[in-house]
């Protein structure tokens, strides 16, 4: 991986927009700011970071609680109008939300002590989204949004366009480390873990506490497609693996099969489904276990493998369906982290990404998964802002505690 | 094994174009059912006519007319195990089941035989096999037979594994024979997927293995399509366009996304694309959905098949099982995307047999009829079909045929490199303009051989019918290979002559060129005295030279070639015009000098030579260079094919030969007698010459050979003019054939002399 790059948002396009000034070193306590591509340099409020994926786009916005004055009265009107709207409202337009729950209070970026707020749209929805920071002034005084994502890229125009807004783009795996190692820091519950994922009956969450110093470990991104990357140090991580199979291949092939229109929905008609129905198991055809190889007979054999047959095809329901898809995916992805992580010889994983919201059925499988077949060596690990890294560590790009 | 002597009363037409050949001799069977394909194994013999030929027999006939002559051929039959397969749709066991037990010997003979069976199905219609078959139905770890196929295969049949490169020239890359199999992995694409690692005949591991496999594919493609069959279903993948369902990298990106060097046209998110839905124009239909999770899958195998190669760090990826069906869409995928995550180092290898594995493995477990070191097999090309064959009842099925030979083959032991060795000098795969003058050029020539063959059985009533069948199958297979030139392995000018004497012999013609070859024979030793004192009179260094002369000029006498057999039909060429015809030296390829430098200062204690034709060739050619070396104390070793091809001398027929020989020359009747002159049978049937698969016992006696001669286009030129060996060689003929003199550089009846030392 080569090193981090965001010649976009050089400090001398922030200063072209002049009405900003040069936040001084008053502010530090303590703490000297480094050279960075910032300079030193804050962008005016509101900070947001965004991370605008194949299916789903994330926004970070920072609302500060601190009793710093704004620079300028513009900066300070448009921040208070945007916090507002932000946070008087859980749902944006037909599409927007705002995820509550996972609220981060007292975070302290670049000196300022405010409040992250995590909000999520779907991509396709990007002209409305535009329409609506148009609509609410949002981009009034700033000249630059930090972006992660392919969508950085991908809109870039758009932006400039509707909202003569420049987008600073971040590499998104950059981002992802960056976030996830600020929210493992910041938060103290932030990791768990399930335990007892054999028994379906007793499995629950629990607690984790996470040696985020303590390098290596393996970051699984599962957004529409899946990333692996094996995390050495801060600033030093590498894309060991990947596959096309993700959230969008679950959300796809579930909406081909049933007809559902939503990640949400889809989860749902999962949650109440069979996929022994649709699933031929290894005792489907021999009958019990494949002892002579230590194959137990409920071990999936081949996914959808009874979906050949008339009669079968007959016996199943729409949830069976979504089931088995997401089972089928899940398994997949279980089966290649797990891999990487014994051919890097790394136990933790982490398991992030937006596929695992609202997804206890995943998570479960997925430290199954891991324990049966490392017999425990291995464990996986979960993160309550699943998605949000990449937004996270994008709004923390101009933060220098967090260069290198 | 010969059974009975007789001459042919009614000959029946050979079943051919029939599925389930040779059911009635069928002596021994196994039954892979899979989840998709059921594959049947059986083991029968096979009824062939040989001519009987023996010295008394030609001295018999001697005094009588030649017509009547043709008449008077003994023929013997001889037994030739068979091992056959046939691979079909599991959906129609029931008819099969019908169809073979209808077929089958009485049940008398059944009784207290039984099945071996192996697959996943094997449990589930085990009552039904025992029903319809009253065989007992032995069941058979799964993954034990496959892997029993898969040595078997890789050890037994040529090109058996290749390198699928879509873009390339060729396209499909065959591994030589190689005599290291071991360690390899082998990804078993069933329903599921299982993963295994071979490390010797006797050991293997299940090292893993994934459910999302053909299964998923089939059941998943079944939901999201309307086809029938996981065939259609490959047919729709071929069809669709993948962008319009699958998000790609530019979907995303709008472009590459650079820094992880991903371009723009890999696919980010399999589905990914379907939901929410996109706007109208990138609509995807059944096909693009088909081609989607065709990628998709094969992708992901390759995927978690390189994982655990490079966990095991092993090199070689084999692949078995009914998904891939040697379609280039799924090979090129999973062949990608192996080389994608390991960077190159992990070798995606396919099988042209890939759905045969477990079949071959339960029928070998149950054997000792296949005992390696026994027997050796070979592909019958004329009973073997990638093209499908109607059955009975209408389905298509794939069949498979291997040939016994009662003796184990090996390498030749004078080879400087056998894993190197490749006994084909024109690669017809990746050379586009000689495959097309070779398939015509045979398709061309193949009137001869009709002609040929009729004339050889002038009573038969049926060998017109016999021989027109016999072109028509040959023409079919022309036709398939202009198509698909990959479809029996690598495409060699060796592979298409013994693809034509199979046929023939398949269609009951078991020596067309029996009559030509003997009157030949006969009429050369009548002129053999007269050659011999004219060598004779020449002084050593002189005769040394007129004797490699002899040779070329014998060697321009060859019913194989188009160019020649005109010239000899018109009954004018003789042995002292082909003499005079040999080009002016220098040669295309000219050792003379060095050849007679070196055998004027050296004896060689033991030569090999690979003969030739028959006539001129054998006698006026040969029989002299031989006698003259015997001369000088060298000890001879005459090495002819074990049967019939062309007009080639047989074993059989070079020892009648060395005795009609003997009685005119006494320097070779001292040879016979005191041994230092032998004869060997080489194994082989066909014109060229494959010293990748030579009789061990000739082997054994190759091994204190010091120099070897190969003479004729098909053992010197077409097979082995680049092959190094580790003792002195010297390679000679004559080229007759117009295209590939002009590819070596030459003309018609240009000349190879190659001679080569061994530094020693």
């Amino acid at each position: 991986m080569g090193p981090y790059t965001c010649k976009e948002c050089s400090a001398l396009q922030i200063m072209e927009k002049s009405h900003t000034k040069v936040i001084s070193n008053s502010l530090t306590n303590g703490m000297s700011i480094r050279k960075s591509h910032f300079n030193g340099i804050v962008p005016p409020m509101p900070w947001f970071g965004m991370d605008i994926g194949g299916t789903l786009s994330k926004l970070v916005f920072f609302e500060p609680k601190d009793s710093i004055v704004e620079k300028t009265e513009d900066e300070t009107q448009l921040l208070s109008n945007v916090t507002k709207y932000l946070t008087k409202n859980s749902a944006y337009g037909k599409s927007g939300h705002r995820d509550e729950h996972l609220q981060m209070d007292n975070v302290k970026i670049c000196n300022r002590v405010g409040t992250l707020h995590f909000i999520r749209f779907p991509t396709s929805e990007m002209n409305n989204f535009l329409e609506l920071a148009k609509k609410k002034g949002m981009a009034a005084s700033v000249s630059t949004v930090c972006a992660t994502g392919g969508g950085a890229f991908k809109f870039e125009e758009n932006f400039k366009n509707e909202l003569n807004l420049k987008l600073c783009k971040c590499d998104e795996l950059d981002s992802l480390i960056r976030g996830l190692l600020f929210t493992v820091a910041s938060n103290n519950n932030e990791c768990y873990f399930w335990s007892q994922c054999t028994a379906d009956e007793q499995c629950s969450k629990q607690e984790y506490t996470f040696q985020y110093k303590k390098y290596p470990f393996i970051v699984v991104n599962i957004g529409s497609g899946v990333s692996v990357l094996a995390v050495y140090g801060p600033n030093n991580y590498k894309r060991i693996s990947g596959t096309s199979i993700g959230g969008g291949t679950f959300l796809g092939l579930c909406s081909l099969l049933t007809g559902c229109n939503s990640f949400d929905e889809a989860i749902e008609l999962a949650a109440n489904g069979d996929n022994t129905k649709v699933d031929k198991l290894v005792r489907d055809i021999y009958g019990g276990s494949y002892s002579k190889f230590g194959l137990p007979g409920e071990l999936v054999a081949s996914s959808f493998g009874h979906m050949n047959s008339k009669e079968k095809r007959a016996q199943v329901s729409r949830e069976d369906l979504a089931r088995t898809t997401l089972v089928t995916i899940t398994n997949n992805i279980a089966s290649i982290a797990r891999m990487c992580a014994l051919n890097e010889r790394i136990d933790r994983v982490c398991f992030v990404g937006n596929f695992l919201r609202v997804n206890p059925i995943s998570m479960k499988l997925l430290s199954h998964a891991m324990d049966y077949w490392s017999k425990g060596s291995q464990k996986a690990i979960f993160l309550n802002h699943e998605g949000y890294f990449g937004a996270i560590g994008c709004l923390l790009s101009f933060d220098e505690r967090f260069k290198e | 094994m010969m059974e009975e002597k007789g001459t042919p009363k009614s000959i029946t037409l050979p079943e051919t174009l029939e599925v389930f050949r040779n059911l009635k001799n069928a002596k021994q069977f196994a039954i892979d059912i899979g989840g998709s394909l059921t594959k049947i194994a059986y083991y029968s013999t096979v009824s062939f006519r040989r001519v009987y030929y023996a010295a008394d027999n030609v001295d018999k006939n001697n005094d009588e007319d030649k017509d009547e002559k043709q008449d008077k051929f003994v023929y013997t039959y001889s037994e030739q195990a068979r091992l056959h397969f046939v691979k079909f749709e599991t959906k129609y066991i029931e008819n099969c089941l019908d169809f073979i037990g209808e077929n089958l010997v009485s049940s008398d003979e059944r009784k207290g035989k039984s099945i071996k069976a192996t697959g996943g199905g094997a449990y589930k219609y085990s009552k039904l096999i025992q029903e319809k078959l009253g065989l007992e139905v032995d069941k058979e770890d799964e993954l034990d037979c496959l892997i029993i196929g898969c040595n078997f295969l890789l050890k037994n049949i040529s090109d058996e594994a290749f390198v699928y490169n879509r873009n390339g020239s060729p396209e499909y890359e065959f591994q030589t024979a190689d005599p290291h199999v071991f360690p390899y992995m082998l990804v078993n694409i069933g329903s599921g997927v299982s993963i295994l690692k071979v490390e010797s005949d006797s050991s293997y591991e299940r090292i893993g293995g994934t459910a999302t496999g053909g299964g998923t594919f089939w059941g998943l493609g079944t939901l999201l399509t309307k086809a029938k069959s996981f065939e259609d279903l490959l047919d729709l993948a071929e069809k669709g366009d993948h962008r319009k369902a699958d998000m790609l990298v530019k979907d995303i990106y709008g472009g590459d996304y650079k820094n992880l060097g991903m371009h723009s046209d890999l696919i980010a998110s399999s589905f990914g694309k379907v939901c929410p839905r996109q706007n109208a124009e990138s609509d995807y239909n059944e096909a693009d959905l088909a081609r989607s999770l065709l990628f998709a899958i094969s992708n992901d195998i390759g995927q978690i098949a390189c994982l655990y190669a490079m966990m095991h760090s092993l090199k070689k990826v084999y692949f078995g099982g009914y998904f891939l069906r040697n379609r280039s869409l799924s090979m090129h995928t999973i062949s990608f995307s192996i080389k994608f995550w390991s960077r190159g180092t992990v070798h995606s290898l396919f099988l042209r047999h890939e759905g045969y594995l477990g079949a071959i493995g339960a029928f070998l477990k149950g054997t000792e009829d296949c005992d390696s070191d026994k027997f050796s097999w070979l592909e019958n090309y004329a009973g073997s079909g990638s093209n499908r064959t109607q059955l009975t009842f209408g389905k298509r099925v794939d069949q498979l045929e291997l040939d016994r030979w009662e003796s184990p083959l090996t390498f030749c032991p004078l080879l400087k490199d056998p894993s190197t060795y490749i006994p084909d000098t024109v690669d017809l795969n990746s050379d586009k303009e000689a495959r097309e003058y070779w398939l015509n050029c045979f398709e061309e020539s193949i009137e001869n051989y009709v002609k040929y063959a009729i004339a050889s059985q002038p009573n038969s009533t049926t060998a017109e019918k016999r021989a027109s069948m016999f072109k028509e199958k040959f023409i079919s297979r022309v036709k398939l290979l202009k198509i698909k030139p990959f479809a029996y392995g690598n495409l060699t000018v060796r592979g298409l002559l013994d693809t034509i004497n199979q046929c023939l012999k398949e269609f009951d013609f078991p020596d067309p060129y029996l009559t030509q070859k003997r009157t030949e024979n006969e009429y050369a030793l009548t002129c053999l005295q007269t050659r011999l004192e004219e060598l004779d009179s020449l002084d050593f260094e002189e005769r040394q030279r007129e004797l490699v002369m002899g040779v070329m000029a014998g060697n321009t006498f060859d019913w194989g070639a188009k160019e020649t057999v005109t010239l000899m039909k018109s009954g004018k060429f003789n042995f002292q015009q082909a003499r005079a015809q040999i080009p002016a030296r220098p040669w295309l390829i000219d050792c003379l000098d060095q050849w007679v430098l070196k055998i004027c200062n050296r004896l060689y204690k033991r030569v090999a030579i690979f003969i030739d034709n028959s006539g001129f060739d054998i006698v006026l050619g040969i029989l002299p260079l031989a006698r003259e070396m015997l001369r000088q104390g060298s000890r001879l070793l005459l090495c002819a094919n074990s049967a019939p091809a062309l007009n080639d001398v047989t074993h059989t027929e070079l020892v009648v030969l060395l005795r009609q020989a003997a009685a005119i020359c006494p320097i070779i009747a001292k040879g016979l007698d005191d041994g230092t002159l032998q004869s060997m049978e080489t194994a082989q049937g066909g014109p060229c010459l494959d010293l990748s698969r030579l009789g061990r016992e000739l082997a054994n006696e190759l091994l204190t050979v010091d120099l070897i001669v190969l003479e004729g286009m098909g053992r010197a030129v077409h097979t082995n003019i680049d092959a190094e060996f580790v003792c002195d060689c010297f390679k000679l003929a004559i080229i007759k054939n117009r295209w590939l003199a002009k590819r070596l550089g030459g003309d018609m009846f240009s000349v190879v002399c190659k001679f080569e030392c061994c530094e020693q």
